[in-house]
């Protein structure tokens, strides 16, 4: 249970992270907008009083500290410089830091934890020390609390809760609590409503309260104790102030009622007046309870899963959101998939029912598959997620790459919102990370450097997402030095990765970059040499169905771009039959296909045959032969596929026969089997047959033919 | 009245005893425990596997799960079977995963009291003791009850 609740703080620490990491960028930017202050400032307060309540204390203690300058800034006593800047922004991916060590175990590193505690520090005056734990009721503009004149004022509260509000699982003590944090309180039982023991109706609530509370709060305050209880209890409060203390607290009410909520984790009302706070969405929040209080009040919201999804929505803004485990997700996009595979089927068998007339079949069949698709693609679009937080979690990547190179940089991001699939978000964080670690380490120039060469001190990164023709593109671009070619080379050459004499051009030299086991960094530094080169990067992309290419010039910088497909699910395939299997090339990998003759084969030594192309020769490699599959009937293979890889080297694909070209959905062969040379996975075709689903790349590689033209040809270019 | 006392001697029959699966591989009886199955389905032809060793005969699609199909067979060492219309693919589930096994012929359900079942002798083959769990005397024949954990090792390791 307590697992649960702590994965959904960690998950809401998550998005606070993203939106502190968000305002301070803004802030970085120049945005000095009060309201985005107090929107890091607000979400640093929660996760802090999260923390308190998993007595994660570290976290805690540094949350308060940040939050505490960030309340300085509030109130207009500090001024938001460069430098200042640069310590929250240093201080806000410490705490993700922290989140991350809470969540997953680990170290945090004491030294800096402790340089940030006290650069912090010096930004706090001593006395405002323990201003923060005060409630943060009026987290609202920070203009509307500050012009209250705090005035002591004394409440009589007249408190009986019906018997409908224990059944909502509230409990009076925490809202006594509540107010005693405001000041002082006095609680008198009132138990004259209390029968006999022999009439008592245990579900029943008879007890009463009286209380005095003498308190600086305003009244809007002292009521919003009793906002998640409003109707659930006979309530009266009666305060001493004059009317100008009323208008006050209307005008704080007001301000507050145009605020995004501060506290969230307060028990949320139970069910039945749950349609009244969903109409209702910016509710003013309750005073915060202090720490103490929260497991209570967490609890509370584990046990009425309403309160999530009512809060989502608070957070998120206008558009109401629903959070739904992946796996539910994942259950529809494989009923959809088989929905499509289903209609197919269908389509195929009627065909062969032989009925003359079958175009009212064919229309309504027509518009199920429609209806398929459109399904399909909503459900894909569950699934997608815009790259923004991806995006903001580099920003931090390069901070602390600069910090460790002694360079300076900015990430630029572009196309924020552009949507990806969940999975392929998640994959591409550990390959971006490299290469833009790579990017400030190896690609931008110390300070000094860049000014003699005419350059901006500050490196500049470009980190772009865009939709391309059904793929999706993402480029990243430093303005830095460019690959070192020479250097590359000379590498390449001492690791014996090529021929000492081998002549390249630019673009196989920075391909280099991607090839096992090579590295470029004369010592290996603490940042970008972690014994990982981009071979990994590499394989992480292609290990999405992607692909990843690098172009650089000289002085100018090197951007790298990394294509892929839009989902994972579903791809474009060429159905082809290959020793009387049938499978499917990806589209993508296919640059023509063409019905060879025998006038195109040309031989070439004993077992290598070239396929003559409008005069270009390119080797050719049987699919079947590459599979290990022997063909039992005489077709021979006479189809050839033209398909480019990688390197840009071409290949001619020898298969028997072309049969169509059509979207497949793609069946993982994880857990089947282990990795299959030649097969990137499985799909299911209209007849309910499995087709295994090629992957040219690994085929051209375990094919001796085109693996050793591939040599060759390095070689004639080497002599 | 007679139906009934019939009735409670049948249930504590079933609580004594375990319901096997017998069939035949390469003209062997084997056994395994019908909780183990999932469904048994008439052999059709698969999508072959490249690369995949001689057991391994391929993947099947079953209602949009891709499963593979072992040769049992091939599997304890014997003849490769030639698989045809009149086998049968016993789907069981091993490690979570739906996985078919290629046999000859399913025999009978037989109910086995778990003192009847026999240790295996040993015999000069590593394979044979590690696959079979024990063995049992039916019908004056004997049955092989399979240990599933040791003849389809955890996904990982299923190939290569």
């Amino acid at each position: 249970m307590s697992g649960s609740i702590q994965d959904t703080f960690f998950e809401e620490c998550e998005e606070l992270l993203e939106a502190t990491d968000e305002g301070l960028t803004a802030i970085e930017g120049g945005d000095h907008d009060p309201e985005v202050v107090n929107a890091i400032f607000r979400a640093v307060h929660s996760i802090k009083g999260g923390a308190g309540a998993f007595g994660l204390d570290d976290l805690v203690a540094f949350a308060h500290r940040f939050e505490t300058v960030f309340d300085e800034v509030r109130s207009n006593r500090l001024d938001l410089d460069p430098k200042l800047i640069q310590l929250l922004l240093r201080s806000s991916d410490h705490l993700s830091a922290l989140v991350e060590v809470a969540r997953d175990g680990g170290e945090v590193d004491e030294a800096h934890h402790d340089t940030l505690l006290a650069a912090l520090d010096e930004y706090i005056p001593e006395e405002e020390e323990d201003l923060t734990f005060e409630p943060m009721g009026l987290g609202g503009p920070a203009a509307a609390p500050e012009v209250i004149v705090p005035q002591e004022e004394t409440y009589r509260i007249r408190f009986h809760p019906l018997k409908e509000m224990y059944g909502t699982g509230n409990e009076p003590f925490f809202l006594f609590q509540a107010l005693k944090d405001m000041g002082e309180l006095t609680v008198t039982l009132d138990e004259n409503e209390l029968p006999g023991f022999d009439s008592m109706d245990v579900s029943d609530s008879y007890l009463a309260w009286d209380l005095v509370l003498v308190t600086k709060e305003p009244r809007s305050i002292v009521e919003a104790v009793f906002e998640f209880v409003e109707g659930l209890c006979e309530l009266s409060i009666d305060g001493d102030g004059d009317a100008e203390a009323e208008a006050n607290a209307l005008a704080a009410l007001d301000a507050m009622f145009s605020a995004p909520p501060v506290e969230a984790a307060l028990p949320d009302p139970a069910p039945d007046t749950a349609a009244d706070s969903a109409s209702a969405p910016f509710e003013p929040p309750a005073p915060a309870p202090e720490p103490e209080a929260k497991p209570a009040a967490a609890e509370d919201k584990a046990s009425a899963p309403k309160a999530e999804s009512g809060k989502q929505e608070q957070r998120s803004g206008p558009k109401p959101t629903l959070r739904v485990e992946l796996e539910r997700v994942d259950r529809l996009i494989n009923a959809v998939g088989e929905l499509i595979i289903n209609h197919s089927m269908l389509a195929q068998q009627i065909a062969n029912l032989n009925v003359s007339d079958t175009r009212d079949v064919e229309t309504e069949l027509e518009g199920f598959k429609n209806l398929a698709r459109d399904i399909q693609e909503g459900v894909m679009a569950i699934r997608a997620q815009p790259v923004k937080p991806l995006f903001q979690r580099m920003a931090r990547i390069v901070r602390e790459a600069s910090a460790a190179t002694e360079k300076t940089c900015k990430l630029v991001n572009e196309g924020e919102n552009t949507e990806v699939d969940k999975t392929v978000i998640e994959r591409l964080s550990d390959p971006l990370t490299h290469i833009l670690r790579n990017a400030v380490d190896h690609g931008i120039e110390k300070p000094e450097d860049r000014e003699a060469a005419g350059k901006s001190r500050i490196g500049e990164i470009r980190l772009s997402a865009s939709h391309r023709s059904g793929s999706v593109c993402i480029e990243i671009k430093d303005d830095g030095a460019g690959v070192n070619r020479p250097r590359v080379k000379q590498i390449a050459i001492e690791k014996g990765l090529i021929p000492e004499n081998a002549e390249l051009t630019d673009a196989e030299i920075d391909n280099l970059l991607f090839a096992p086991g090579f590295s470029t960094a004369k010592e290996v530094s603490n940042l970008s040499g972690r014994g990982v080169g981009m071979d990994v990067v590499k394989n992480a992309v292609t290990g999405l169905g992607g692909r990843i290419n690098i172009s650089s010039t000289p002085g100018k910088g090197s951007t790298f771009t990394i294509i892929l497909p839009l989902t994972l699910a579903v791809m474009d395939g060429m159905v082809v039959s290959v020793a009387d299997q049938t499978m499917v090339v990806p589209i993508t990998s296919i640059v023509e296909t063409m019905r060879g003759s025998d006038d195109m084969i040309n031989s070439l030594g004993a077992d290598g045959t070239l396929l003559s192309i409008r005069g270009n020769f390119v080797p050719i490699c049987d699919v079947a032969g590459g599979l290990g599959l022997y063909r039992e009937s005489d077709q021979q293979a006479g189809v050839y596929l033209l398909v480019e890889t990688e390197t840009g080297q071409r290949c001619a694909l020898a298969v028997d026969d072309i049969h169509d070209q059509r979207q497949v959905v793609i069946k993982s062969l994880d857990g089947v089997c282990g990795e299959i040379p030649g097969v990137a996975a499985a799909t299911i075709l209209g007849d309910g047959k499995i087709a295994m689903i090629l992957d040219p790349e690994s085929i051209i590689a375990a094919s001796p033919t085109a693996a050793a033209f591939d040599t060759e040809r390095r070689m004639s270019n080497a002599s | 009245m007679q139906a009934e006392v019939k009735q409670t001697d049948q249930e504590v029959k079933h609580a004594e005893h375990s319901e096997f699966v017998s069939f035949t591989v390469a003209g062997q009886a084997f056994c395994l425990k019908i909780t183990q199955i999932r469904e048994i389905r008439r052999w059709s032809p698969v999508t072959i596997l490249p690369h995949a060793p001689a057991d391994v005969l391929g993947v099947m699609n079953l209602r949009g799960a891709v499963i593979p199909i072992y040769d049992l067979s091939a599997r304890f060492g014997l003849q490769q079977t030639e698989a045809s219309e009149r086998n049968v693919v016993i789907v069981v589930s091993v490690h979570g995963k739906p996985v078919g096994l290629l046999a000859e012929s399913v025999s009978e359900i037989i109910s086995i009291n778990p003192d009847e079942i026999q240790e295996t002798p040993p015999v000069d083959s590593r394979n044979t003791m590690e696959y079979i769990q024990g063995i049992i005397s039916h019908d004056d024949t004997m049955v092989r009850i399979i240990n599933l954990d040791a003849v389809i090792s955890a996904p990982e390791q299923v190939m290569l």
